[in-house]
């Protein structure tokens, strides 16, 4: 019986993505809907393998750019977490600024950086770099903030000095949160590169999938959709893994049950 | 009174300019191995008391010698252990015992080099408080007394001459907590070091301690002090004797005084 059940939960997912899958393909084939406008699943695959070279010559551009933004903003974001959630003066002074930072439409930086840096890979870079740094501050500095004052009592009893607490106990605690928000931007870095790579870029998936639109091309526009997302869905994986195995002391309830 | 290990004298505490004093005028002295008691309704500013014990606050007036010398900062020899076990979920209760040993010298300079002694250290104090074959468990496998003697130990490795428990059983149903008094006495027995135990408990506090200080509410005065003159060893049956009760009524009529006051 559990192990039916554990069988059923595994496969759930597939099983509706295929269910889906035919009955757009279904809707497409009874209606006649023209591929200009809603390309079946069958229309799509067969642009993905008929222009599989530039696809993936697109995509490999778009994916190095989007880790290149990803990892500034990891560095950048962890060490902003750091800063604002170990000290209240950074907190006080620094988070406003950034919550504010945040709430402007990062499409709108676009131009600003292709000014600033000319069209192609470094504006891409910087838009998911600006895009996914925020989750990341906000969650360390969470975890570090939230640190039992006993626990630190009880370090600082002992004479242990700040950087002792940090490492100690701020970082390992901040680790879960620190996951969490992992998840959160890689999906954010690949929106701020195709965003960017939309605009202002001769190379990449958004490019392609722009250019294709203009030229009514949607079968392959909607592997561009497909291919972005593949990747965006196997990097979350690959964090959610890298969490579970390091962090499993935190999630251990849904461990038990799963 | 010269030989006493704690001296604490006309101390008063406030935490800002705002709220006044959080104790005050708090005069007392204790021997080296002495078991204190600190006992008095809540918000009386025990739990600060036991902050200015340990160097973590500095008292707003009076002064504080530890050992001799006046407390100007951590004291490093202090253990402490609260009401909540504080452990650290991504370590084992072995390690989590560890902990202190990585924070104060001498032992953090050669904590690596000498990780198999220290270990070997741990294990031996946490099979003392009867967590044998636990030692690889992470804290959310042990029940909460189990998790609060792991805290004891956690407080004790480092050898501290002064121990401070603030309300360390009170989250604990009534049979765990009278076990727990017994491996604390046990503890107490065999490495004789210096205690401060703040509680609500008053049959905890006649049990464990040689002398009880009651506080006034807040701002935290000392109302009384009373010598415990129970013999040693103590047994858990020794509660339910007359003498005993009557201590305990004693405390009580006491605290009652405040409360109505």
């Amino acid at each position: 019986m559990a192990a039916r059940q554990r069988r059923l939960e595994a496969w759930a997912p597939w099983l509706v993505l295929a269910a889906l899958l035919i009955l757009w393909e279904l809707i497409c084939r009874v209606f006649h809907v023209s591929d200009f406008i809603f390309p079946a699943p069958s229309a799509i695959v067969a642009s993905l393998s008929q222009y599989a070279g530039p696809i993936s010559g697109h995509a490999l551009q778009t994916f190095w750019t989007t880790m290149a933004g990803f990892a500034i903003g990891v560095v950048v974001g962890v060490l902003l977490g750091v800063l604002v959630g170990s000290s209240r003066l950074m907190y006080r002074t620094l988070y406003p600024l950034m919550v504010g930072f945040n709430s402007v439409p990062k499409s709108a930086l676009v131009p600003v950086l292709v000014v600033w840096f000319g069209i192609g890979t470094i504006p891409a870079i910087l838009t998911a770099f600006v895009i996914c740094f925020f989750p990341i501050t906000v969650n360390v500095a969470t975890g570090l903030a939230t640190i039992e004052p006993e626990l630190e009592d009880v370090l600082r009893a002992l004479g242990a000095s700040r950087t002792d607490v940090l490492l100690k106990i701020g970082l390992p605690r901040s680790l879960p949160y620190f996951f969490a928000s992992l998840k959160v931007a890689i999906t954010l870095a690949f929106i701020g590169t195709v965003v960017s790579e939309t605009v202002a870029s001769n190379d990449g998936i958004g490019y392609l999938m722009m250019s294709a639109g203009s030229q009514m091309r949607m079968p392959l526009v909607f592997a561009g959709l497909v291919v972005i997302s593949v990747m965006a869905i196997a990097m979350y994986e690959v964090f959610a893994v890298l969490e579970r195995r390091l962090t499993g002391w935190a999630t251990r309830g849904m461990d038990a049950r799963a | 009174m010269s030989d006493a290990f704690v001296e604490v004298e006309h101390v008063d505490l406030a935490y800002d300019d705002v709220s006044g004093n959080a104790i005050e005028d708090v005069t007392l002295s204790m021997q080296e191995h002495e078991f204190i008691a600190v006992v008095g309704p809540s918000g009386c500013g025990k739990s600060t008391f036991m902050k200015l014990c340990s160097g973590l606050r500095r008292a707003s007036k009076g002064s504080v010698m530890v050992g001799g010398r006046a407390v100007s900062g951590p004291l490093k020899i202090v253990g402490m252990a609260f009401q909540n076990a504080t452990l650290l979920p991504w370590r084992t209760a072995l390690d989590n015992v560890l902990l202190p040993l990585e924070i104060v010298e001498p032992y953090r300079s050669n904590f690596n080099r000498s990780r198999e002694t220290y270990a070997r250290k741990a294990i031996e104090l946490l099979r003392s408080v009867g967590l044998e074959g636990y030692e690889h468990r992470f804290p959310w496998e042990l029940s909460g007394g189990m998790q609060q003697r792991v805290s004891i130990c956690r407080a004790l490795v480092h050898e501290p001459k002064l121990l401070l428990l603030d309300e360390p059983f009170a989250a604990l149903d009534a049979f765990t907590r009278e076990e727990l008094w017994c491996t604390l006495r046990d503890l107490w027995t065999r490495h004789r070091f210096t205690v401060v135990l703040v509680t609500h408990d008053l049959r905890e506090a006649t049990f464990l301690a040689d002398t009880v200080y009651v506080m006034s509410k807040r701002p935290g005065r000392i109302l009384a002090r009373r010598a415990i003159d129970l013999p040693r060893p103590r047994e858990l049956d020794a509660i339910y004797t007359d003498h005993f009760a009557e201590i305990v009524r004693e405390l009580r009529e006491r605290i009652g005084r405040i409360r109505s006051a």
